[in-house]
């Protein structure tokens, strides 16, 4: 068994954090999974300690006014929009 | 009965004249297409229609290309079967029974029909290869950097890449040098492919070509296939190169890594999805969490949010030095273990899955079972490398493909070495 046991509250929490709900029967299919998932993860303890040759460069340009998106084309997919502003749920 | 390798069957001619004028290409429904739907396989994006083209898709019409539609895939490109696609499975032209393999399932199913001449997929840890071996067709994951990701919905940036599917090395090679290439609009790539010909290294000389086998990665596989993959190594010994054996102990953390990497990501990347500027909103009245969560809740499916939600929990705080931080550290391993093994050998050689393609239904139930099958293909993606997956004969009837692995940027020698298992 992992050393982190996942139950339904913790998968509830985490959903929580994710922005996305899940009916009960889902909470518990992914307990379960979860459990599983999580202790063949458990193997990552054994890696050794590499040292990491990081061979990443910043890529840079000048900051510049581009040709983009029409704010019409920018708002063609929002299912609301208002005097061309994307529109979303209530805030509180 | 059709295959439902499309999600949205529609013609775009081109009016320019190059090397692909006359050819019929497939576009993985991940890849951007200015006014043709895009859904990613996914309900959350059913209705979306992008309002620009990605790079790949722009340079596919500059070379004359004619776009037959957009194909079917996993679920924002989170399978290994193309059984979680919103729309339907598609089925494998070989054996409609089978699934064809995933992501890019719809990609490869539509080159093996000959529903189109050549496609583009998408892999971010085997979803090219993968399909191209369950379908008995080629496909191409190129290195990190080669191809602009510009316009590729985003499942794990650090790991995918756009690459081509055809019949043959020589026309995967021919769609590989017309999508390579730096571009500005996707910082992390390289000058690399600018004027490439890969085309003209599908010659089939392997004369003097070492070639290693990671163990590990033929230990375990399906017997059939390991037969199928040993008979290919000994024909290319028969053409003049030699195989020895190899050792990556690393790879046998790769699956793990390669998870926790590409969830983690996937559950940042996937944030984005609110239904406010895109997507579904459900249109939930209320507080605006509740509301994104209901709405994500109906648009994501069960592989998707169950990746999403790994990947919060690998990142939440208390979890991320055992898990995300620890995967970092095989990542680094696994290049390693590629660098060492290619100051002895030429290209890296293994069956690109250890198993024949699953019947349909059979791997929904146990997603962990489902990871497992990418031991293979994974490890390519972690160290950023070029691999090529080519037929390699068939078991039961069914076909194997071969992985050839080559070093960064070395697209040429694993293109030279396919085409000669062609022979």
């Amino acid at each position: 068994m992992s050393d982190t046991p996942v139950d339904a509250d913790e998968v509830r929490h985490v959903a929580e954090l994710a922005r996305v709900d899940l009916d009960e029967d889902e909470v518990e299919e992914f307990a379960t999974q979860f459990a599983d998932i999580l202790e063949y993860f458990d193997a990552l303890d054994e890696v050794p300690e590499v040292d990491r040759e990081d061979e990443l460069v910043n890529v840079m340009r000048p900051d510049e006014v581009r040709e983009g998106l029409t704010q019409q084309e920018a708002l063609s997919n929002a299912e609301e929009t208002e005097d061309g502003y994307f529109k979303g749920p209530r805030v509180s | 009965m059709s295959l439902n390798a499309f999600i949205t069957k529609e013609t775009v001619e081109s009016d320019e004249d190059g090397p692909l004028s006359g050819k019929t290409i497939a576009v993985k429904d991940n890849i951007s297409t200015k006014g043709l739907r895009t859904t990613c396989g996914s309900t959350m994006l059913e209705d979306y229609v992008p309002p620009y083209d990605a790079t790949v898709v722009e340079l596919l019409k500059d070379a004359g290309a004619t776009i037959v539609g957009k194909a079917n895939m996993d679920e924002f490109g989170m399978g290994t079967t193309t059984e979680t696609s919103a729309f339907g499975p598609t089925k494998n032209p070989v054996d409609e029974s089978r699934v064809p393999g995933g992501s890019s399932g719809g990609s490869a199913a539509a080159v093996a029909a000959g529903e189109a001449d050549l496609a583009l997929g998408s892999d971010t840890g085997g979803s090219i290869r993968c399909p191209a071996a369950f379908c008995g067709v080629v496909g191409i994951k190129p290195t990190y950097g080669l191809v602009s990701r510009y316009g590729l919905v985003a499942y794990a940036n650090s790991l995918e890449q756009i690459g081509p599917i055809a019949p043959t090395v020589e026309d995967a090679a021919g769609l590989l040098d017309v999508i390579a290439g730096p571009d500005e609009r996707d910082g992390t790539t390289h000058e690399e492919g600018a004027d490439s010909d890969y085309a003209s290294a599908a010659d089939g000389d392997v004369d003097g070509l070492t070639i290693g086998v990671p163990t590990e990665l033929v230990d375990g596989a399906d017997e059939g296939v390991e037969e199928a993959f040993w008979a290919a190594l000994d024909e290319l010994e028969a053409q003049g190169a030699e195989y020895r054996e190899v050792s990556m102990p690393s790879v046998e953390k790769a699956v793990a890594a390669y998870y926790v990497i590409a969830m983690s990501e996937a559950s940042s990347n996937l944030a984005r999805f609110d239904g406010v500027r895109y997507g579904k909103s459900g249109g939930y009245e209320g507080n605006w969490n509740d509301a994104f969560a209901r709405g994500r809740e109906e648009g994501f499916g069960p592989e998707v949010k169950r990746r999403i939600l790994l990947g919060t929990y690998a990142l939440s705080a208390g979890y991320h030095d055992k898990y995300y931080a620890k995967a970092q550290d095989a990542r680094a391993w696994v290049k390693q273990d590629f660098d060492e093994a290619f100051e002895d050998v030429d290209v890296l050689a293994s069956p690109t899955m250890p198993v024949p393609p699953f019947k349909l239904g059979e791997s929904l139930d146990d997603p962990l079972q489902m990871y497992l099958a990418d031991a293979n293909t994974v490890p390519v993606n972690l160290a950023n490398l070029p691999a090529i997956s080519v037929p390699a004969g068939e078991t039961d009837g069914l076909p194997v493909g071969l992985q050839l692995i080559g070093k960064k940027f070395d697209e040429e020698t694993i293109i030279r070495a396919a085409s000669a298992v062609e022979n």
